[in-house]
């Protein structure tokens, strides 16, 4: 039998966007699910730190100005590590179901661009979701500015883009059973020493850990996201928030990929 | 130009610890992880362990051609290797007229994968499945719809389209993957084991499909460790065992060449003590003995002795009361070629 006459290829770009309609098409049907697992701890802290302490007199009125951008900086962040890692563990770990995508007609590299997209996208997502709700829980909030929205559009988009891209490189680069250690070893100490909860300039008063926290990518977002949502608040300049998301968006993006297609390909 | 042409592929891995028995390979935890139970002791001091040792194959368009071998033969790391998923230490590749370890892209875009666990995407319900994959591969979506209904349709789940893929039984499942590896058309499907732990009607009803599938003229490659369902589907045959390609024809001439040839029994009606020396002086005879009043014989070449065989017996005053003829195996082939059985 001769051979089948040859057919013309595929442009990788209407394959990355036939790989981002399946996520979200995922994504859409799982969305329920999607915040209330990525969005209940911060709304927890919001309800506890911005609504019960300040009724109860522990916190200062003008906490919440502080509290704000953090939270929403910690659902970014969680959201988006969780959108691409925990599939990525599952998928690698046991059940082979990216290996349908592997199989496409595309270099392996952007299949898991396709998945740090898909990342950025539900991470702005969740932030979205929450900032309303925050607005709820806390009431009016004093010296929030909506001035800046081009700043927070960018600082949003680094700051979904590094965690995704580190959301790539914990699920490929962890063993599945040692997921339990990553959330308390890498996530947990993340989260409450990234200046979410706290400005940086108020660690002026504990210097070494203000230095300590700066390797920790949550710190820039939180910062980057008070320069723009609540400039009143002390905070690090912004464009040395967007530097240092770049840089780390930029870094993550790399080992993500790498450890991406050490693990696609044997 | 064949369909698949390898040259000196190769695979080995190095390794940080020793390979322990029945265990993965240590840091190749991603791709079609090979498992070694009892294989051939690592080289180099453990340093490193050889899959696949200089594989040279050829298959033509429209063959059924199958990998036979036992679990850790090296089978999985060539279709591993053919279907672009695992890189080849050494050696040449093309399928399909691409090359696979310089045009990947191009092989995936001309072959079909059923993989040896069925994972089909459970994010996406059935029709889905195969929807989107074919998205990947650039097909538009009403076309991809008509030729994912057909296939579920010609493949005998066209009622399950809607369902979660969850709902469906392991041998829907493994017929799901088989529509997803068509969906798009390829010119060479490969199958990994695709009957492993599929009940035996599940596994005669996918015979069938494959059955269908070669008639219609498909290339296909298929991998199993299992003698029947490489004797009852393949046109052509590769034993591999520890990662080495042990024998390659026919699945025809092979079992021809399995030792001691062809055991034909002949009942008499009365004691085959006579016959059986007289059979053993007979050309293509090797093995000739009385066991009460059955002949048994090994015949080389096949059931052409047994007129031979009748008239011997007639001639010391008996009379045959019953034949039969048991064909050579691909079973004692496998045995006689690494001195253990295949399961």
């Amino acid at each position: 039998m001769p051979a089948p006459r040859a057919r013309a290829r595929v442009r990788a770009s209407t394959v990355f966007v036939a790989l981002l309609r399946r996520d979200l098409r995922v994504a859409r049907k799982e969305l329920p699910f999607f915040l209330l697992r990525t969005t209940m701890q911060p709304l927890l802290f919001l309800i506890v730190f911005g609504y019960l302490l300040p009724k109860m007199g522990f916190v200062r009125a003008g906490y919440q100005t502080t509290l704000l951008p953090g939270i929403l900086a910690v659902s970014l962040a969680t959201s988006a590590v969780q959108s691409v890692a925990l599939p990525m563990v599952q998928d690698f770990g046991w059940t082979r179901e990216i290996e349908d995508r592997l199989l496409a007609p595309i270099p392996t590299w952007v299949v898991a661009a396709e998945k740090i997209v898909a990342g950025v996208m539900q991470g702005m997502i969740a932030a979205l979701f929450v900032f309303p709700l925050a607005r709820l829980i806390m009431g009016p909030i004093a010296n929030l500015s909506f001035g800046h929205l081009g700043d927070v559009l960018v600082i949003t988009l680094l700051g979904a883009t590094a965690f995704s891209a580190f959301g790539m490189w914990l699920g490929t680069a962890i063993e599945p059973q040692q997921v339990g250690l990553m959330f308390s070893v890498i996530i947990s100490p993340m989260l409450f020493l990234g200046c979410a909860y706290y400005p940086w300039r108020g660690l002026d008063a504990v210097p070494l850990i203000k230095y300590l926290v700066l390797v920790n990518p949550l710190v820039y977002v939180a910062e980057g996201m008070r320069a723009a949502l609540t400039p009143e608040v002390p905070h690090m300049p912004l464009p040395v928030s967007m530097f240092a998301l770049l840089v780390i968006a930029a870094l993550f993006w790399l080992m993500g990929l790498r450890s991406f297609r050490q693990r696609a390909i044997g | 130009m064949p369909a698949i042409r390898t040259e000196a592929l190769r695979k080995s891995y190095r390794l940080t610890t020793p390979i322990r028995q029945g265990s993965g390979v240590p840091g190749m935890s991603s791709g079609v992880s090979v498992t070694r139970a009892g294989a051939a002791p690592p080289q180099n001091g453990g340093r490193e362990f050889v899959a696949l040792h200089g594989l040279d194959l050829e298959v033509g368009y429209g063959e059924f051609f199958g990998l036979l071998g036992p679990n850790g033969a090296g089978k999985t790391t060539t279709i591993g290797i053919l279907t672009t998923r695992m890189r080849a230490s050494a050696g040449r590749a093309m399928v399909a007229g691409a090359d696979v370890i310089n045009d990947p892209v191009e092989v995936r875009r001309r072959i079909g994968v059923v993989p040896q666990r069925a994972n089909p995407d459970r994010g996406l319900d059935v029709l889905e499945n195969l929807v989107f994959h074919a998205a990947y591969f650039g097909i538009a979506r009403a076309e991809a719809s008509r030729r994912a209904h057909a296939l579920l349709e010609q493949l005998g789940v066209g009622e399950k389209a809607g369902e979660k893929v969850d709902a469906l039984s392991g041998g829907q499942q493994q017929r799901l993957m088989i529509a997803r590896a068509l969906i798009h058309e390829p010119e060479v499907i490969f199958l990994d084991e695709p009957t492993v732990g599929l009940d035996p009607q599940a596994r005669l009803a996918l015979w069938a499909v494959l059955r269908a599938l070669h008639r219609e003229g498909r290339t296909i490659v298929m991998t199993t460790h299992y003698m029947t369902e490489a004797e009852q589907l393949c046109d052509r045959l590769a034993i591999v065992d520890e990662g080495r390609l042990l024998a390659l024809d026919t699945t025809a001439s092979l079992r021809a060449r399995a030792p001691g040839g062809t055991l034909i029994e002949l009942t008499l009606d009365g004691s085959a003590a006579l016959a059986a020396q007289g059979a053993a002086a007979l050309l293509h005879v090797s093995e000739a003995e009385a066991m009460g009043n059955t002949l048994r014989v090994r015949s080389d070449a096949g059931g052409r002795v047994l007129s031979a065989l009748i008239e011997v017996a007639e001639r010391t005053g008996r009379h045959v009361r019953n034949v039969s003829l048991e064909e050579p195996s691909l079973e004692t082939l496998f045995l006689a070629l690494t001195g253990r059985k295949l399961d």
